[in-house]
């Protein structure tokens, strides 16, 4: 490995690193870049261990120099998992955030969203959101944490929010949409659920209309089946036909 | 009276769920944090919601109008139908786009249309609306438009300069499904548009000296193609699709299981739409575009030409190859390792990495989540080698579930 950082000398903090005696002596640690990559997902999870396997990797790899590249060993396969899930969830954040608009009062236009993750991930996806809603002031709100923007700075804090009751007419839209891009003749439900995992759905406007959309799907093919095709096109057919 | 904009979203999305496509992926990364305006796009797209039919939501995906001065069979909108008419004005388009993705609910937009007028004047509405999202509104995220075959060239050439994507549908896998289905269109102009287009993609991708490389479809062209409508075997569809990909670099050919439409056309197939032969359809297309397989190969051992639909065409290549397995997954290279069912890319990738290390053993393929039951039969590893599975008459019962009929409704 060529690249290397150096990180600071005691990194893990004292209640972080019970699981391994401290260096008896200052000396430089150095790890390959890929593991700061994975240690800062692996200590966004919520899994009360995260710190320790973090914190056994570091010692590990101060010996075994290719451990990283080792996908089959059992520490890295741990990482990984939790990386992976953080890494979901993450992206379920950046899904299913839905902002509703506040009353304007300055300049910028004014949302609030609360979002309720699975683990620590406010302050790693709160970039994505300012890039991306660089024109508007907003902020997310979560129990593990919130983020604001102002058009300037971006602020996050690990304080649990409170939910906030705010009606958006646009959401009406939405769900008329959602009611209706959807083609009964081709339901299936499992699939739906395993991509939008019902833990994520109680900030969502638009799941409760599915129940009704599953129940009346077959209904509503047999419908059409039995509706025989009209015989009489519309007006403007006829007209369309005798130009050509 | 007029209808209010609810009623209008409501008739023109449901004039849209037909489309197969709602990708977002594979355009230039870009966001708002310089332009201070609104939108990004950061690599592979987001799906927003998931529709009870399985489908991702990542796009407000409408029809700026279901008027339509055409008449192909298939289509709910043809102009014999009796379905319930709307449109919205350019001004609506952008406005639902712009509120839709300021709360998060989608990527952007994929916008197509019934045709009214006639071509140019149907293209060059929605090509003002692409461009005031871009250069009005600041607007940043993702834009598919579906173009009308038979505009101008200057028109389509336009629409490159806002669109990430556009797509030129072939509608129908045959040039003699299209006549029939579709009389008003003609495979020879869709394709020179389909290849008109090409050629300005690849002339403005070339990098010159003097400026920067223009933006133009970064994410592409995509074309779709009716399935089941008409009685074309697979390996027409894959034959077709695989001249498509390599005469216009598209990027996806998608395929839509045809499905029955309200007030739908006599001429046709009154059928659930066959989605497992889309499915079918869509795994060969994979195994096509990732894995390294030509698609003649795929339907090779089919003398009907039609892919099995109760296994997935990797493991269905396999049964057929038998002589080719097992492969020893400590030796083997990356191209024989693709073909093994049950391993994707990424096992392979992690595969190759790994064995670096040590010789690796079923317990380690485990812990990189392969199904050790799905590809034992298949692969030689540390402390395994297959006795003679290779050659079990009861291999195919092992892996296909009892097949299953297509229920006519
Ligand atoms: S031109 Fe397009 S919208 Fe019009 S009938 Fe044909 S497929 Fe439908």
């Amino acid at each position: 490995m060529v690249e290397t950082e150096h990180v600071a000398q005691s990194p893990p903090s004292a209640s972080q690193a019970r699981a391994q005696p401290p260096p008896s002596r200052e000396r430089e640690f150095t790890v390959p870049p890929a593991f700061l990559t994975l240690a800062e997902a692996v200590i966004c999870h919520s899994d009360p261990a995260r710190f320790d396997l973090a914190y056994r990797l570091l010692w590990r790899l101060q010996t075994e120099k290719h451990l990283l590249g080792d996908v089959s060993d059992p520490d890295i396969v741990r990482a990984h998992a939790l990386q992976k899930s953080v890494g979901r969830d993450s992206h379920k954040m950046k899904a299913f955030v839905r902002f509703k608009e506040l009353p304007q009062t300055g300049e910028r236009r004014r949302f609030i969203a609360w979002f309720e993750p699975e683990h620590f991930i406010v302050a790693r996806v709160a970039p994505f959101f300012q890039r991306r809603f660089t024109d508007m002031d907003w902020i997310i709100a979560t129990p593990k944490g919130s983020a604001v923007w102002d058009g300037e700075t971006l602020r996050t804090s690990d304080e649990a929010a409170e939910k906030p009751e705010i009606v958006d007419d646009t959401d009406d839209l939405w769900r008329t949409y959602f009611a209706h891009i959807f083609n009964p003749a081709r339901l299936k439900v499992k699939m739906m659920q395993s991509e939008m995992p019902k833990k994520y759905w109680k900030n969502l406007p638009e799941v409760d209309l599915i129940p009704d959309l599953i129940r009346d799907a077959e209904q509503r093919v047999r419908d059409m089946a039995e509706r025989e095709a009209s015989n009489t096109a519309p007006k403007f057919h006829a007209a369309l036909q005798k130009r050509r | 009276m007029k209808k209010s904009l609810r009623e209008r979203l409501a008739v023109l999305s449901d004039a849209a769920k037909y489309d197969a496509s709602c990708a977002s992926s594979g355009t230039s990364k870009r966001d708002s944090s310089k332009s201070g305006g609104l939108g990004s796009t950061e690599g592979s797209g987001i799906c927003h919601a998931y529709a009870p039919d399985g489908r991702c939501i990542s796009l407000l995906k409408i029809l700026m109008t279901n008027f339509c001065i055409y008449d192909c069979a298939y289509c709910i909108n043809r102009s014999s139908s009796n379905v319930e008419r709307a449109r919205f004005t350019p001004d609506e388009v952008v406005w639902l786009t712009l509120e839709f993705y300021r709360r998060n609910y989608i990527e952007g937009l994929f916008l197509s249309s019934g045709i009214i007028r006639d071509s140019d004047y149907t293209m060059e509405q929605m090509v003002r609306i692409a461009r005031d999202l871009r250069l009005k509104h600041n607007f940043r995220g993702y834009i598919h438009l579906k173009t009308i075959p038979e505009a101008s060239a200057k028109l389509i050439e336009e629409a490159g300069l806002f669109a990430d994507r556009l797509s030129i549908n072939v509608e129908l896998p045959t040039d003699a499904g299209v006549e029939k289905f579709a009389p008003q269109k003609h495979p020879a102009n869709i394709r020179r548009s389909m290849g008109a287009l090409k050629i300005k993609i690849d002339e403005l991708s070339e990098p010159t000296h003097t400026r920067r490389r223009k933006r133009f479809v970064p994410a592409g062209q995509s074309t779709q193609m009716i399935i089941g409508a008409e009685p074309t075997s697979d390996a027409t569809i894959l034959k077709s699709s695989a001249g498509l990909y390599s005469n216009y670099s598209l990027r996806r050919v998608y395929y839509s299981a045809f499905s029955p439409i309200p007030d739908a056309s006599k001429i046709l197939p009154l059928i659930k739409p066959p989605l497992v032969r889309e499915h079918r359809l869509y795994q060969a297309d994979w195994l096509y575009r990732f894995y390294g397989f030509g698609m003649d190969e795929i339907t090779a051992g089919k003398p009907d030409g039609m892919l099995e639909l109760n296994i997935d065409p990797k493991l269905s290549w396999a049964l057929s190859n038998r002589d080719r397995f097992p492969v020893d997954i400590n030796r083997a290279d990356k191209e024989m390792l693709l073909r093994v069912p049950g391993f994707g890319v990424k096992t392979v990738m992690s595969i190759l990495m790994a064995r670096k290390h040590r010789r690796l053993g079923l317990d380690d393929l485990g812990r990189l989540k392969v199904s050790i039951k799905k590809v034992k039969a298949f692969i030689e590893a540390a402390g395994w080698t297959p006795v003679s599975l290779i050659d079990r008459g009861d291999l195919r019962d092992m892996f296909a579930p009892p097949p299953e009929q297509l229920v006519l409704l």
